[in-house]
């Protein structure tokens, strides 16, 4: 197993979490993991990406060039990106936040309305990152629930424990989109 | 032992409350500024300063005057911060004070930018501030390192009452991956030499660096140096890997040398015989662990991401037995896998 992620959108879609819950869910699993965030002048609004490896190998640069998952939540950040991803290759779409469809047909494109399913829910607002992650570890088997939930619960505070369950809950949102 | 993710800066922090570091005084600067965060959060509970200085050069003072009454005292910053510091870091050198000082690199000259960088190298192995003196310094490569390495560097000031520096980088600073700490420390040596009080019971002693007979200046000089050869011939650090074989040998340290690392493998992958050669000290220069590395070598090729600085101490290291080629990426851009195998493969091609 040996997963370069690249997590890109705008600042203050959670892009920095999720690549956080991806890190702590190989820790959980007792894999080598790096993350590595865009830092600069990254503001609410501005673009922002997120660099995660994990392997069962030492991590060398942790800084990913070429991904094997790219999950983007804007079209500037799909724009960028999708070239750079490896054949054979996951793309995880944020299709409310993307007007475009992927050319390349040598990478599995999956598009996800996950801006869009965080309406239908109120457990689910501000979730479309966690939702995405659903549907990424549904597609590449990366992780099961059960380290997911073990990560959500390494991560969350204990004063915030409530927000455990809607962040599950969209995990369980993501899996189960099919579109 | 329980692995937790962290930033290398924040870990970095975590190492030195519990290499008990009691006075902090630093100056917010990107990318740093996580260390001055952590610390300001956690240092009085653990029964010491923070202190946010009006300047960087007031936050290296306070270090010099923390450190003369024998507490453990640090600060940080980044390169043009650092380069502020200058003055006093002479000083406490001067003053044989130890203290720890780190460095997350960021691109220069002038403010230059705020991405990964190496090129600080000259400054802290050769001269940060003026006159006859060195900083030891430590280059870690990984989170855990930050942590291992300002553990350590406590120790090493104590024990030669010199300022010790971690070079770092922006890539360090910023990423987590998972670390361990060490029990927190309990047992310091004995500082007699120490400016507190001890209720009139032995003679006072002064901090100083001013010496106005040259003979008087050129021993405590020279006393300084005796201390610095016995570092050279015991601490020095490396580490060698895929060395014994290799036709090439990479050198490189810090954040590159984990991007000269995946290269190898790579090059590895294609049946090129490549190792790396990373250098943990910086001062002092690991001579005898470059000369091993490169033994069988036919040629080394030098990365780092500045314009090529530590080249020179690997020529001279190496005494020039080897052809030495260069790569870099300055300015704040961190060279890829990738365009390290090419360098690879095209001296590879060339025996």
């Amino acid at each position: 197993m040996n997963y370069d992620i690249l997590l890109a959108g705008f600042g203050g879609q959670g892009i920095l979490f999720a690549g956080k819950i991806l890190a702590y869910s190989g820790l959980m699993d007792s894999k080598e993991v790096s993350w590595l965030p865009s830092y600069g002048p990254e503001m609410r609004g501005g673009t922002c990406n997120c660099s995660v490896c994990i392997s069962d190998e030492p991590i060398g640069s942790p800084l990913v060039v070429n991904p094997n998952v790219l999950v983007a939540m804007n079209t500037p950040s799909l724009e960028k990106f999708i070239g750079t991803v490896q054949p054979g290759g996951t793309v995880i779409v944020d299709s409310s936040m993307v007007d475009i469809k992927v050319e390349r047909t040598d990478v599995k494109v999956c598009y996800v309305p996950a801006t869009e399913l965080t309406s239908t829910d109120p457990q689910l607002k501000g979730g479309a990152n966690i939702i995405l992650m659903g549907k990424l570890i549904a597609e590449t088997g990366m992780f099961t629930t059960d380290t997911i939930k073990a990560a959500f619960e390494k991560v969350v505070p204990a004063k915030r424990a409530h927000l455990i369950d809607n962040n599950l809950k969209a995990i369980k949102t993501g899996m189960e989109y099919n579109g | 032992m329980e692995r937790n993710l962290m930033k290398g800066n924040e870990a970095l922090a975590e190492a030195a409350l519990r290499a008990g570091c009691k006075c902090f005084f630093g100056y917010p600067i990107t990318p740093q500024t996580e260390i001055s965060a952590y610390l300001a959060k956690n240092m009085a509970k653990a029964g010491g300063v923070f202190l946010q200085a009006e300047s960087e050069v007031a936050a290296i003072n306070m270090v010099l005057g923390a450190a003369s009454t024998g507490v453990r005292a640090m600060t940080s910053s980044s390169s043009p911060g650092v380069s502020l510091k200058s003055e006093g870091v002479s000083y406490i050198a001067g003053s044989d004070l130890p203290c720890v000082i780190i460095n997350v690199q960021r691109g220069g000259p002038g403010l230059g930018g705020i991405q990964p960088s190496q090129a600080d190298y000259w400054q802290a192995t050769k001269a940060l501030g003026h006159g006859d003196y060195q900083l030891l310094v430590y280059a870690p490569s990984s989170v855990q390192e930050m942590v291992d390495k300002v553990t350590l560097a406590f120790d090493m000031a104590d024990a030669y009452r010199m300022p010790v520096m971690i070079l770092a980088d922006g890539l360090l600073g910023q990423m987590m991956e998972p670390v361990t700490f060490p029990e927190k420390k309990t047992d310091f040596i004995e500082k007699p030499w120490a400016t507190d009080g001890h209720g009139g019971k032995r003679k006072h002693n002064i901090t100083n660096s001013l010496y106005l007979k040259p003979e008087e200046l050129e021993k405590s000089v020279v006393e300084r140096f005796k201390r610095y050869d016995e570092i050279k011939a015991k601490h020095t650090e490396a580490e060698l890997y895929l060395t014994e074989d290799a036709d090439i040998i990479v050198t490189a340290y810090g954040a590159t040398a984990r991007v000269a690392k995946s290269a190898v493998n790579l090059a590895r992958a294609e049946g090129i015989k490549a190792g790396l050669f990373r250098p943990i000290t910086l001062w002092p220069f690991p001579v005898n662990e470059i000369n091993e590395a490169v033994k069988n070598a036919k040629v080394i090729l030098d990365v780092e991401m500045s314009m090529g600085q530590m080249i020179e101490d690997v020529k001279l290291a190496t005494n020039c037995s080897k052809p030495v080629e260069f790569y870099g990426r300055t300015g704040g851009v961190i060279p890829t896998p990738a365009e390290v195998l090419e360098q690879i493969k095209k001296l590879g091609g060339a025996k």
